[in-house]
Order: structure tokens, then sequence, then C-alpha cells
């Protein structure tokens, strides 16, 4: 799946430009407050048209000014989560889900109610009307409902943003199986980079109006020049990981090409799964030779690529640890006094009571090979 | 006391409710109409539209009643224009009546069904828009069910109104026995003939029975709706 996107779009003072393409499972639309996100994924969805520009996804065109084309947004397939849900509130859950079905022929439909209402866990909610729902089972209906459209592309505009934490967590593993099972390509709007880096694995950072990167998420977030627009306190990393075990002594242990990474709580996860793991910059300790005895049981065995100075009196150092990008934020003082510089040997050393709840997901399933052709 | 109706009381009821459910059925498509242009239309002539809209509401009801004989009577351009084409005559008949009712009513139907609309969520269209709908099933599906509860509202009021008419009723269509004579302008004769005191005070209960009964029905249809609605 393949979606490019080159429009331009004013709305009062604000002008959208924005010109990217994607070829990922998982495309994130990043970016703070009024950088143009919602903009954007309804000129994808078809809400809104642009002044000028094109959308294709997979090489056919929705919308091209120059040519006059303009596919109006009940024909586009392209399902829509609003970060609001916009249940219907005078059906019940069953026809909410339902509604896009019916308006389908037989032979476009996919997936059933029955495998829809289980991936959701929301069978029991069936008969309700929306408003008896909490916030976490709207949006967990309004994912069934848009999936039951049998779309072929899925927009979800900031879907957790109306939750709170705990709804948060409960919601982000449902988005995975989607994400996992139904091998449907997925746009992703979000403000916060915990999901992006849980859920996407290609991110197009907006910032006033522009696309102003675009890259696979472990690399843009490892970015320390891209801070302003992702609002980042600091820089992180995303690696990738195998569960080695998993809630032995209440901690999950993961295998990682440079050592063994131990994560705080069960998650659930069996071994040999593969996951996804954030780590932020400023949990990032370097030592140079063999740091000796330490509390610190994550040690990553590392070599120094960059030196990128951020705001006095940190450095963000950029390390390469078995292919993967880990940021280390520490003083300057610091770098000096290690000697830290490109091509340096070091060790990585992360506490494992500085992961989150929400730093540890699932990575998606390795694409089937048919998914390429 | 009813057992008492004369023949003549009966026909003002029966022509009452004939008239003001034909005037309040008639007129609520077209409402339904007037209200989405005024409500979602951007287009040139819409505040004018929305005062002419609203028009019989501020002015004398004989006015109105006046200036429907002059173009609907049956020298009238239209009303001259029914009968020759159609065969329709509307003045000094129930039908005119009718029409003077549904007229007289129009804005409160009108009123109320905008406001209905303007409460819609266009979230929910744009929504249903992504699912698949075109903008007609998105209209049949989920913008006219939103509607209804505010359709109801109106419906009533302009039944009520239409109940109520009288000084565009009795300059359109008169007031005669068995054809054109409603309650109003029923009580209004007996309360001008010696002894018809009872006869307007019998049909002066009747009125306030119907009028009570429609309030009623409405909010028991409009409670029913709202729970749906809310689902509580």
């Amino acid at each position: 799946m393949t979606i490019a996107v080159d429009v331009v779009r004013k709305q009062g003072p604000f002008t959208l430009s924005v010109a990217f393409e994607s070829a990922g499972r998982v495309t994130a639309l990043f970016g703070r407050s009024g950088a143009g996100k919602t903009t954007l994924v309804n000129l994808i969805a078809g809400l809104s048209r642009p002044d000028s520009g094109r959308i294709a996804v997979d090489g056919e065109p929705l919308v091209d000014t120059a040519r006059g084309l303009d596919v109006p947004a009940h024909r586009r397939r392209i399902g829509y989560v609003f970060q609001e849900g916009r249940l219907f509130p005078h059906m019940s859950v069953r026809a909410n889900l339902l509604y896009g079905r019916r308006l389908l022929r037989a032979g476009e439909r996919w997936g059933s109610l029955e495998a829809t209402v289980e991936l959701l866990g929301i069978g029991h909610l069936l008969a309700r009307r929306p408003s008896r729902l909490s916030g976490g089972e709207k949006q967990r209906v309004a994912l069934g409902r848009a999936l039951l459209a049998s779309p072929r592309l899925l927009l979800l505009d900031e879907p957790l943003a109306a939750l709170d934490e705990a709804r948060k967590a409960d919601l982000l593993p449902y988005i995975e199986r989607l994400r996992d099972e139904m091998g449907l390509p997925i746009v992703y709007v979000s403000h916060a980079i915990e999901e992006v880096a849980r859920i996407a694995d290609t991110m197009v950072v907006l910032g006033d109006g522009r696309a102003v990167a675009t890259g696979p998420v472990e690399d843009i977030l490892a970015r320390s020049d891209l801070r302003p627009y992702t609002g980042q306190a600091e820089a992180s990393s995303v690696l990738t990981a195998v569960v080695a075990a998993a809630g032995d002594h209440g901690v999950t242990l993961l295998d990682h090409p440079a050592g063994r990474l131990s994560v705080p709580g069960r998650h659930g996860f069996a071994p040999g799964q593969t996951v996804r793991l954030r780590i932020r910059a400023r949990d990032v300790a370097i030592a140079v030779g063999e740091p000796g005895l330490l509390s610190i049981r994550n040690r990553l065995a590392a070599t120094v690529t960059t030196l990128h100075a951020v705001e006095e009196p940190m450095v963000d150092v950029a390390l390469q640890a078995a292919g993967s990008t880990l940021v280390a934020s520490v003083t300057r003082d610091a770098a000096e006094a290690l000697g830290l510089r490109p091509g340096l040997a070091v060790t990585a050393l992360v506490k494992t009571a500085s992961f989150d709840r929400m730093s540890l997901g699932a990575a998606e399933a390795p694409a089937p090979a048919a998914d390429g052709a | 006391m009813f057992a008492a109706l004369t023949p003549e009381e009966w026909e003002a009821i029966h022509l009452s409710l004939r008239v003001a459910s034909v005037a309040m059925l008639a007129s609520t498509p077209l409402a339904i109409l007037v209200a989405w242009l005024l409500a979602r239309g951007r287009f040139p002539g819409r505040a004018l539209l929305d005062g002419v809209v609203h028009l019989p509401l501020v002015m004398p009801p004989v006015v109105t009643g006046y200036l429907l004989l002059l173009t609907f009577g049956r020298r009238g351009p239209v009303g001259h224009f029914l009968e020759s084409t159609f065969g329709i005559v509307l003045a000094f008949r129930w039908t005119g009546a009718a029409l003077a009712a549904a007229i007289m009513g129009f804005p409160l139907l009108v009123r109320a069904i905008r406001l209905s609309i303007e409460a819609i969520d266009p979230g929910l269209e744009s929504a249903a828009s992504t699912l698949g709908a075109n903008r007609i099933v998105v209209f049949l599906s989920i913008s006219l069910p939103l509607m209804l509860p505010g359709i109801l509202a109106g419906a009533v009021l302009s039944f009520a109104r239409a109940l109520g008419e009288f000084g565009a009723t009795i300059t359109f269509v008169g007031n005669i026995p068995g054809i054109t004579q409603t309650i109003p302008t029923a009580i209004y004769t007996y309360t001008q003939i010696p002894g018809g005191e009872l006869a307007a005070l019998r049909l002066t209960a009747i009125a306030i029975v119907i009028a009570f009964a429609a309030l009623v029905l409405s909010e028991l249809i409009t409670r029913r709706f709202g729970r749906r609605m809310l689902g509580s």
C-alpha cells in the first residue's frame, strides 16, 4: 500500500501545504495541535477538498485538481475513526456496526460482524445505545463500524485522545491486533509520541502546515533537529526486541542483538514474540569501558555515531547498538570527561524502572510476502 | 353534554379536525424542505425566504386571508389557473380552510424543524458519508431521524394553530355551516345569536379537550423518541 499526498489548502490564516509518500503498514501523521493533522486526514477521506494538488492510494487518484477529479467521500472506501467516535445516537450498537456494511454490494464485503465483534470484544454491547457506552467502548464500536464498511485504508484521527491513561492502555492492544491480524493499511494521527512509537512503522512529521520529515519511526524519533516540531521534551529511540521470558519476578526479559533488557510488568507477551520498546534519551546513561558493579541491569554494547548539542548544558549522543539507533542525553561536561567522539565503543545503560506502561507494545508481524507484490 | 351536540356542532368538530390534519400533513414535507434550506442553504435570497416564511406570524390574520382570497379566489391569478386547469376550487371550500390553516401554522412548523436541524452534529453526517452513504442515504438515515423530535413538535404546534385559526379562514372561505364552519367560527356564530351560549360553551370545552389531547400525544411521542436517542 502506498499513499501519496501533495496538496495545498488554505483555511483562514492557516495554509496547509503538505507533500509526502508512504508505503508503511501504519503511517503516523504526527505533529502538535494545530499542525494541520485533522485537516490533512479530512482531505484524504474526502470530507474537504484541497485548493490544489492530488492524493492517490495505491496509485489510484482520489483527488487531482489539475484533472478536475474528486472522488466523493462515500465512494472512496476509506474508513475513518474520529476523535470523538461519532456513533449514530439513534441507532443501536449493532445498527451502527452494520451501517456501512449494508450499503456495500455482497462482493465488496470482507470480514464479518462476528469476527469484528470478537476482535474488538464488543459482543456484549450490541443491543445498547451509544449513549450507554464508556469512552473506550465507543471507540471500539467506531473502529468496528469503520472496519465493517470494508475499507481499503483506515484513518484513525487521535482515537485515544478523548480517553484517560488507563483506557488508552486498554484500547491500544486492539489497534495493534487490527494492524497485525487484518493487514489493513492505517494512517494514524497523533500528537502523542508514545502511541506513535508503539503503533506506527512510518512517520510523517507535520509542522507549520508542512511535512517537515518522513521516514521510519526509529529514524525520525532519533533525530534531534526535529524536536521543535515533535514537541518532545527530549529525544527518544525505539528498539525492536524479542521476548525471552515474560513475567518471572514481575519482569519481562527482552533480547536485543546488543544485549538483554528487563522491563517491569508482565504485559502478557509470549516468549519469542517481537516487541517494540521506546526508550527516552534522558533515561540512557553512557559508560566507557566495563561499568563494574552497578544496579543498572540493562546494558547494551554500542558505538557513538554523532554528538548534537541541544540546549545548554545537555548533549544528545546518538549511539549505534547492533543496528538500532539509541539516543542518550548527557551533560556537556560528562561528554567531555568521557571523551565521547564518533566511533568510540561504549556501554549504554538504562534503568529498568524508567520504562513506563505505555513504552512496550507488540511489534507488527513481519509483512506476508504477498503484501509486497 | 356530548349527547346534546347538534349535527351542526358535530359538523364543525369534524371539519376542524379534518382541516387541521390535512393542513399539518400537507405542509410538513414543504416545511422540512424550507427549514433545510434556511438551516443549511447558502444562496442569495435566503434572508428574504426567511422573512416571507415568517410573515404570517406577524401579519394580521385577516390580511393573510384577504391576500389568499385575492390570489386563490376564483378570479385570482392562481385560483383561476387551478380551476381552469385542474378543476380545483379553494375559496369558500374546506380545502381553502386547510390552505389558510397551513399557511398560518407554517412559520411555527419551519421554526421547530429548523432548530432541530441546527442541533444535528454535521460530524455524524460526515461519518455516514465515509461509511459509503451518498447524500440521499445520509439524509434519510441520519438527518431525518435526528430531526424527528423537531418535526413532531412542529407538527403539533401547526395542528394546534390550525385548530384555532379564525381570521384568515373567515376572510378566505367564510363561515358556511357544514362546508367551511370550523370550531372557532362556529363558537363565534353561537356567541352572536340569542340562546347560543350553551352551544358555544360545549364547543369551547371540546376545543380544550382536543388541544390538550394533542399536547399529551406530542409529549408522549417526544419522550419516547428522546429516550431512544439518549438511551436513558
